[in-house]
């Protein structure tokens, strides 16, 4: 809690600031509304950015999980197969190479304004982090605890499920960490290509109307769930490190007070 | 198991830098222990590595001959300087990951009586972050004997330990590996002279048979003659540097 704590400051500092910034230099509330306004566009538009923020939430985790999953079977795959690894580090590369931001109109061309094509952005955008980072924990197992099971007599498939595979736990963990902050950039952004509904698509709108207090209450809602989702994706990560080290779960904060010896 | 086999080696590392360690004959009798002594860096776990049939990062151009004919494969149990336990399975899990690496059923008795042999029966349910470096080892060494291999190859198993933990763990490797063919590489004159039925030096210029004090391993390690065969043992370390 005492993150939470911490992490409370420089918001309040930085609310504050901004009330002072906008009565000082006196602009009209079109271009940049107060705290006090932004506040009451939230409460008045309460139940449009909670139906637009469900929306968007579900692209997010969706798209969050898909791309996790689809992520860790690539790392399987390339740790298991030498074909994986000629034919698809370089597909992966290139995955990350183009800007998923220039394939976004053509995603909504082909799937359409509806929650798929945002989906499928958020998937792009998180493929990457997860594969990278799990195959990479895969590749630096202990090649100690390698050898010793290929002594015992271990066929490549146990060891990989029995042994790789626990010990890039945490590696993995660091992964959906990454994933879980790249990916409501995914969606939002899927969103202002084309749709209908979610919180990218109430910015632009409210925008385009000169609504700057709902656009500012609609980044302050995203804001929060981005917070919300990190911290719960790092909590998730933290049980998964702890598994794999055989280490108790430690208040977050605590975890260099515990050496190693 | 038809009585532990005894090896012989014979043939030359080639290492990528360029040096390479050529082993005339280097015979391990069967049941007995036979110490690999030498200097960090010379090749000494290379043998060890090649013997137990892994990645040596050395080409060998030579033969491995048993006594009965048959290969190592399958035969050999490993122990190396580190314990090598997985952090997420707690002591009963390291010592039958054997059995669970190859798809068994592992034998529940058989695993917590030799948990208890090597004294960790009240810290069977615990993970290794939790375990000293002296009960990691025990641990490492019960998973060895789970293995019930008639050969076991250990590695410096225990110069990261202390030096009252490395006399007992010399101890209770030594009686609970009767009988087996072991081979055991150290850079420690103090543990070959307790342990070895028969010790190898090995440097640069190859394998040299060294005397062994007269009496049967384990021997004391406060024992006169034992001190007198460690500082002998030392000393020719020295002089092959």
């Amino acid at each position: 809690m005492a993150a939470w704590r911490d992490g409370m400051v420089p918001f309040a500092a930085a609310l504050l600031g901004w009330q002072v910034l906008v009565w000082i230099i006196a602009v009209p509330p079109f271009i940049l509304p107060g705290p006090n306004l932004v506040a009451i566009a939230l409460w008045e538009n309460r139940f449009v950015l909670a139906e637009n923020a469900a929306v968007t939430a579900v692209e997010v985790i969706a798209g969050l999980a898909l791309g996790a999953a689809i992520g860790a079977a690539t790392a399987l795959n390339l740790m298991m197969s030498a074909t994986a690894r000629r034919y698809l580090l370089p597909v992966l590369v290139f995955n990350q190479a183009v800007p998923i931001f220039a394939l976004a109109p053509v995603l909504t061309l082909w799937f359409g304004y509806g929650i798929a094509s945002k989906v499928i952005v958020t998937v792009l955008i998180v493929y990457f982090p997860v594969t990278w980072t799990f195959y990479d924990g895969l590749r630096r197992t202990d090649p100690g605890l390698v050898d010793l099971a290929r002594t015992m007599g271990a066929s490549a498939n146990r060891i990989l499920w029995r042994l790789r595979v626990p010990a890039a736990l945490p590696a993995f963990g660091s992964g959906l960490k990454l994933a879980a902050i790249y990916a409501p950039v995914g969606a939002i952004f899927g969103e202002w290509v084309g749709a209908s509904k979610g919180l990218g698509y109430l910015m632009l709108l409210s925008n385009g109307r000169a609504k700057t207090d709902l656009m500012f209450a609609a980044i302050l809602i995203l804001a929060l769930f981005a917070v919300c989702l990190h911290a719960g994706v790092s909590a998730f990560a933290r049980r998964l490190d702890a598994y794999a080290t055989g280490t108790q779960v430690r208040p977050a904060g605590r975890r260099d007070a515990q050496g190693s010896g | 198991m038809s009585g532990p086999p005894g090896i012989a080696i014979r043939g030359r590392f080639a290492f990528q830098g360029g040096q390479d360690l050529s082993v005339e004959r280097l015979e391990i009798p069967a049941g007995q222990w036979t110490c690999l002594l030498g200097p960090s860096g010379v090749g000494k776990s290379t043998i060890l590595r090649e013997l137990a049939a892994l990645e040596t990062g050395a080409d060998f151009d030579g033969r491995v001959e048993t006594t009965d004919g048959a290969p190592l494969a399958g035969r050999i149990a490993f122990m190396g300087q580190s314990d090598l336990l997985a952090p997420w399975l707690d002591v009963r899990g390291n010592v039958s990951l054997g059995a669970q690496l190859r798809g068994e059923t592992v034998d529940i008795a058989r695993r917590d009586a030799l948990i208890d042999r090597v004294g960790l029966k009240a810290h069977a349910g615990k993970h290794p972050p939790a375990l000293s470096g002296g009960m990691r080892q025990r641990a490492a060494l019960a998973r060895t004997l789970m293995e019930d291999r008639p050969v076991a190859l250990l590695d410096e198993p225990f110069s990261a330990l202390d030096a009252r933990t490395r006399a007992e763990m010399q101890e209770l490797a030594f009686q609970t590996l009767e009988r087996r063919t072991v081979v055991v590489v150290t850079h420690d004159p103090a543990e070959a002279a307790r342990l070895a039925h028969r010790i190898y030096l090995v440097a640069e210029s190859g394998l040299t048979s060294l005397p062994v004090p007269p009496a049967a391993p384990i021997r004391a390690a406060e024992d006169p003659a034992t001190l007198s065969a460690q500082a002998e043992l030392l000393s020719t370390l020295r002089r092959a540097a």
